[in-house]
């Protein structure tokens, strides 16, 4: 998918971020509530999902999931403060520091689950 | 002369928005040429039925902009060689405005936007009255200062995704002119802006992308005007009018 010339531009692409990772999150949610239920509805099952979540390419896939959670966070605050906080031209630089955390979270996440 | 360059290879949107498609041109490459250089070429050398709009020549009358490799752009200002691909040059009617011919769109809507956030001074004093005096060190003087610059040249409009899918959205333009007017001191109907700018398709729409300060010719900062406003507006909303 070409991405029209207009758009090409760092906050640009932070606005699609902080879109992209709330679509994935609210995605993810229900299922996350639903094998959070099994802890009271099917206790074996629960346990056989556990397992299967120590395999490596879900471990990866949390990662992913962190990050997106992290950077959905750290983009909402900066969002927050543009809007609520005395006005800050550095738009680009909060945007690559929500980034640069979101990161730093999320890669620290992995390397503990690794 | 051409200078021993090679020829521009410029493709020029022709026709009406629905009814329209892209006319290769072949012009001559010049040092220093503008944009505007080249549409004017085309127009004078090629096909005389090419309609745009122009003034000023110099960056201050807000009427040349088109949409160049598809970035809106003040045509007069922008060097061919700042934004030539190889040799390609596309040039389109600005984004999110109507288009009459080819290179011209209808701008009413875009300052009817204007009038509909209160984009107009409100006087309430009389040639009687003492004049004001209007302190330029002031903050409120400050911050007003840095959005008046506007040309109405409407590339912040063009550029804007949340115009182009809310078409009520008053865009950067008029709530810059909004912004500035709320910070004046000589305003008579700061309320009345704040009444304009928070409703339905006023800037609490706006998402923050950016674009309008990115292409901005003037370097004005919209996108800080409407966070001001969001801000004012969040501010009465809690009863803390400033």
């Amino acid at each position: 998918m070409k991405i029209r010339p207009h758009r090409q531009h760092p906050l640009w692409f932070a606005f699609i971020l902080h879109r992209l990772s709330g679509l994935a999150l609210a995605l993810f949610l229900p299922l996350h509530f639903y094998v959070m239920a099994l802890a009271l509805n099917a206790p074996e099952k629960l346990d056989g999902f556990l397992h299967w979540a120590e395999a490596p390419l879900v471990k990866f896939a949390e990662f992913g999931l962190v990050f997106l959670l992290a950077v959905h966070i750290f983009g909402g605050l900066r969002l927050l403060a543009l809007e609520l906080l005395p006005w800050s031209g550095r738009q680009k630089t909060l945007a690559a520091t929500a980034v640069s955390l979101s990161f730093l979270l999320s890669v620290g996440f992995f390397l503990r689950a690794i | 002369m051409s200078d021993g360059l090679r020829d521009l290879e410029v493709t020029v949107w022709r026709g009406r928005e629905a009814a329209g498609s892209y006319q290769r041109f072949s012009v001559p490459r010049q040092e220093s040429q503008t944009v505007l250089d080249v549409i004017a070429w085309i127009q004078q050398n090629a096909d005389p039925t090419l309609s745009y709009r122009y003034a000023c020549r110099v960056g201050m009358c807000g009427s040349c902009a088109m949409t160049v490799n598809g970035k809106p752009r003040w045509t007069c200002r922008t060097h061919v060689s700042k934004v030539v691909k190889g040799d390609r040059l596309e040039v389109g009617p600005l984004r999110n405005l109507p288009v009459i011919k080819d290179l011209a769109v209808d701008m009413d809507p875009f300052f009817d936007k204007w009038v509909a956030a209160e984009g107009v001074f409100h006087p309430e004093k009389s040639r009687h009255d003492p004049i004001e005096p209007v302190r330029p060190t002031s903050e409120q003087r400050v911050v007003a200062d840095r959005g008046i610059e506007c040309i109405n040249c409407a590339v912040c409009y063009a550029s804007c995704d949340t115009v182009s899918g809310n078409p009520d959205y008053l865009g950067p333009a008029a709530l810059n002119r909004a912004w500035t007017l709320y910070n004046d001191q000589r305003d008579g109907d700061r309320r009345g802006i704040l009444d304009a700018v928070s409703g339905s398709g006023g800037c609490h729409n706006c998402h923050s992308q950016g674009s309008c300060t990115l292409y901005c010719p003037n370097e004005l900062d919209p996108l800080g005007s409407i966070a001001g406003l969001k801000r004012a507006t969040v501010r009465r909303a809690f009863g803390m009018e400033g």
